[in-house]
């Protein structure tokens, strides 16, 4: 894909010029002489790593923030926000990572919620809805549930909305994360229609092919500062990522086989149902071996959460067995599973996989409260779990001042360091990973993934779920597609692409290459 | 943080809640039109030595009853029943002591555990309401004190004697009682022994959730029931297991009243006790420690309150607007104090950060 030649006239005032930004609060990245400007009827991307600072300038742009320093200048002239509804005011929309719909309503209703006073909520709304998902090829029903939405089209009713709002420039957060590869070139498409009508867009990645797709410039945050902006015909990806982390990139690949033939888990017929008895999961079979890692690809919702919870213990099966190193363990607890060698990395770790409000040590007790070195029978070793956690903080390089240290006070991506390190203790034979490194730096993510091919080499048995399918490509020895609770397709990594995985995983091919 | 400021930290929000509870009391007694001055000056005067004793007696049962609320706590779990367990233990315990069917002290000690036992069974109802029917134990237990009450009553007729307008169990051989010990030289009231109870339970209490994995499995769950789960923590099993527990502690709170001063159970018996001992474990924040402070707090309060209306002629009901406003302002001054907290110590993980960082630059 050529990038799009550079819209908009090079004598019109900038649509958005942040200077000299800066805004400190305790604890996190804060910013610091941030510079950017961003050229009206043009995609503007914002790259950086994890906690470089991208939050929070859209914050500050949004509204939700004020800078400690700096200003902002919209069209020429310069603001003050002391709300996001001064910022809307002024024809700024922004549209979450985390979609910030009501499920039960639908999209009209949804659209217009606390919008009520601009077209009403009756005719005149639905005829504007209308006018701007015809306008912009949305395609989107103002009379359906939102529930009954796919992933994509919840995303353009986030557009609808900052549209309806009368926004010119539309901060986009993370867009395509949650985005499979034919929905990005849909919302793709979206975006330069928005851009030839004269809208600006604001575009916050860190995936950065796409960034070079759809951005016409891209301004680099690291550490909370601007390093540079570019143009994506003068840089590659690999410039890029270097401007992002100051440093060679790390790619994840997972070199010779190291797949034995000794069978660590196997699931037969598996099904799981919900509360009203509908199968979650159904007739799942799989077998992991020792050394080897299966990746579960699969669009959010087709039963990966509830895979990955029926393997773990967290969800009983209906139906099916699940044998781990010759034991059945179907009608096993989580604890005796974990007794058994299961390590679990979850797909929420602060729901899931910490105490955030106790000391590090403690955490470390979380999920092995009955193996040494952090209990002695029914007595907690607090010594040997303290020892410990000195050991996985070092090896790791989870940074810390402390032991003592509560979880909450540390980063995600140390947190998620620091779990990987937890669920590889005490030699586990089968390691659950949900998302590994899903929102932690590219530091962090390098040492996850040598952590994971580490503990590969040594006869782990890796059962890998993750939306990021570079890093499924990347781990994987086999590569499974979840599609409606069911395991679709087999692929093997070596030969595979982003665009095959894609297919499988909408459901788009139903052939199943070897 | 250092150890020093940590304390002082710690320290700072109860401080806080006491000195707007002192003027939520003070504005409350002046548009009562009684003297605030009159009342800071019974309440800060010295007790007498008997009411040293008094206090010492107050502060162990109100610890228990604490401690009680403060183990389903740890766990987010709200046994408002302790109340109600309190009332069917001591009475089940009376009338197993009152029988004599043991000898001496091998009498109380079986006493003891058919109180606890009584206490445990009571809140039992409510575990098990909620594990098998998922019915909120704050609903359950609120209406089992309502039913022990009456319960209590209903059996008393038939099982004790009348005694004037009343009835009382059978009065414990005097060969079961536990005799009480002098606090103050000199004085003639005393303390019960079994207020003794209350340091065993105490320490029972601090080892077994901070040094047993069973502790360990309730604080994580207390803490994050999801992250629990993952860890192989049996929920449902954790909140039978700690409502027992609390309705066997909620069973001592009896305990050292019917052997060392009623010796029976009847219309004597102390109420509100275990509702009470919810707002002593909120105040010492469900901590052993805190606990005892919390509970010596609510125990002075009372006591140095009872000559209120003969000296001061004014209603000592005024004390439990005290307890109450210190109570909530606790909870406020707790939250406050935790968010100032988590950000020191973001700020102190901010600065190793930095730290790390220049150092890495200056050798690349």
């Amino acid at each position: 894909m050529s990038p799009d030649a550079v819209a908009g006239g090079g004598n019109a005032a900038p649509a958005v010029r942040l200077t000299g930004i800066a805004k400190r609060f305790p604890g996190v990245v804060a910013n610091s002489d941030v510079d950017v400007e961003i050229r009206p009827g043009t995609v503007h991307a914002l790259v950086g790593e994890n906690g470089a600072g991208k939050s929070t300038l859209m914050k500050i742009l949004y509204g939700v923030q004020k800078p400690d320093e700096g200003t902002i200048s919209i069209a020429g002239e310069e603001v003050a926000f002391a709300s996001p509804a001064d910022a809307i005011a002024r024809g700024i929309g922004m549209v979450f990572q985390h979609f910030q719909l009501a499920d039960n309503l639908s999209v009209l209703e949804n659209v217009v919620l606390g919008a009520e006073r601009l077209h009403g909520i009756g005719a005149r709304a639905r005829t504007e809805i209308e006018r701007i998902s015809a306008a912009y090829g949305f395609a989107l029903d103002p009379d359906e549930l939102v529930e009954t939405l796919g992933v994509g089209q919840r995303q353009r009713v986030e557009i609808v909305k900052v549209l309806y709002r009368g926004a010119r420039v539309i901060i986009l957060d993370e867009p395509t994360a949650v985005l499979v590869p034919q929905e990005v070139d849909a919302l793709f498409a979206n975006l330069r229609e928005l851009k030839s009508e004269g809208h600006t867009l604001v575009f916050i990645s860190h995936k950065l092919d796409e960034v070079l797709a759809i951005a016409d410039e891209i301004t680099v945050l690291r550490r909370g500062t601007t390093v540079a902006t570019v143009t994506p015909d003068t840089v590659t990806a690999h410039e890029l990522a270097e401007l992002m982390v100051g440093a060679e990139l790390p790619t994840p690949s997972s070199g010779e086989s190291t797949v034995t033939d000794r069978t660590v888990l196997e699931v037969r017929g598996l099904r799981v149902d919900d509360a009203a008895g509908r199968a979650l999961l159904d007739d799942v079979d799989l077998v992991i071996r020792a050394g080897e890692v299966l990746g579960v690809a699969g669009v959010e919702g087709n039963g990966q959460t509830e895979l990955v919870e029926a393997v773990v213990g967290m969800r009983s099966a209906v139906a099916g067995t699940i044998v781990l190193a010759g034991t059945d363990v179907t009608r096993r607890g989580t604890r005796e599973r974990r007794e058994s060698g299961v390590g679990y990395i979850p797909e929420d770790r602060q729901r899931h996989g910490l105490l955030l409000d106790a000391a590090l040590w403690e955490n470390r007790i979380l999920g092995h409260q009955t193996r040494p070195p952090s209990v002695r029978g029914l007595w907690l070793d607090r010594g040997g779990a303290r020892a410990d956690t000195e050991r996985i903080v070092d090896a790791y390089d989870v940074r810390t001042p402390g032991v003592d240290t509560t979880a909450r006070a540390l980063s995600g991506g140390n947190q998620q360091k620091f779990l990987v390190g937890r669920e590889m203790s005490g030699d586990p034979v089968l390691l659950v990973a949900s998302h590994p490194t899903r929102g932690v730096d590219v530091g962090a993510q390098a040492a996850i993934w040598e952590s994971i091919r580490a503990a590969r080499r040594r006869g782990l048995a890796v059962l890998l779920v993750s939306a990021d399918l570079d890093e499924l490509i990347g781990l994987s020895d086999t590569i499974r597609v979840v599609l409606r609770g069911r395991l679709a397709g087999t692929f093997d990594p070596r030969t595979v692409t982003p665009l095959e995985l894609g297919s499988a995983m909408t459901g788009a091919d139903a052939s199943e290459p070897a | 943080m250092t150890t020093v400021r940590r304390l002082m930290v710690g320290a700072a929000a109860p401080a806080l809640a006491f000195v707007v509870a002192a003027a939520v009391t003070s504005v409350v007694l002046v548009a009562a039109g009684d003297s605030p001055a009159d009342f800071w000056r019974v309440l800060l005067s010295a007790p007498d030595p008997r009411d040293y004793v008094a206090i010492a007696n107050a502060t162990a049962v109100l610890y228990l009853s604490g401690l009680a609320a403060a183990i389903g706590f740890r766990m987010n779990l709200f046994n408002i029943g302790v109340e109600g367990q309190y009332r069917v233990a001591t009475f089940a315990g009376a009338v197993f002591a009152g029988q004599a069917l043991l000898p001496g002290a091998l009498n109380t000690a079986a006493t003891i555990l058919v109180a606890m036992a009584a206490g445990a069974a009571w809140a039992g109802i409510a575990a098990l309401l909620r594990v098998l029917r998922g019915v909120s134990e704050v609903i359950s237990t609120i209406m089992l004190n309502a039913i022990a009450v009456s319960l209590v009553a209903f059996l008393l007729q038939k099982v004790g004697r009348r005694q004037g307008e009343t009835f009382r169990t059978d009065t414990i051989p005097e060969s079961s009682w536990v005799p009480s010990f002098p606090l103050v030289p000199g004085e003639s009231s005393q303390v019960y022994g079994l207020a003794l109870l209350a340091v065993v339970a105490g320490v029972g209490f601090a080892v077994l959730l901070n040094r047993t994995r069973f502790g360990f499995d309730l604080r994580a769950t207390g803490h994050s029931e999801s992250a629990a789960v993952a860890s192989g923590v049996n929920v449902r099993r954790m909140v039978v297991y700690t409502l027992l527990l609390s309705g066997a502690v909620a069973g001592l709170i009896g305990m050292p009243e019917l052997f060392g001063g009623s010796h029976a159970y009847g219309s004597t018996i102390q109420t509100g006790i275990g509702f009470t001992g919810i707002a002593v474990a909120l105040l010492g924040r469900n901590h052993p420690w805190g606990i005892a402070v919390a509970a010596l707090i609510f125990g002075y309060l009372n006591q140095q309150a009872s000559p209120l209306g003969v000296t001061a002629d004014i209603s000592t009901e005024i004390i439990a607007v005290t307890q109450g406003v210190v109570v909530l302002s606790v909870v406020i001054a707790y939250e406050v104090v935790r968010r100032y907290r988590v950000r020191a110590e973001q700020a102190e993980v901010a600065r190793q950060l930095r730290r790390e960082r220049g150092a890495q630059a200056v050798s690349p």
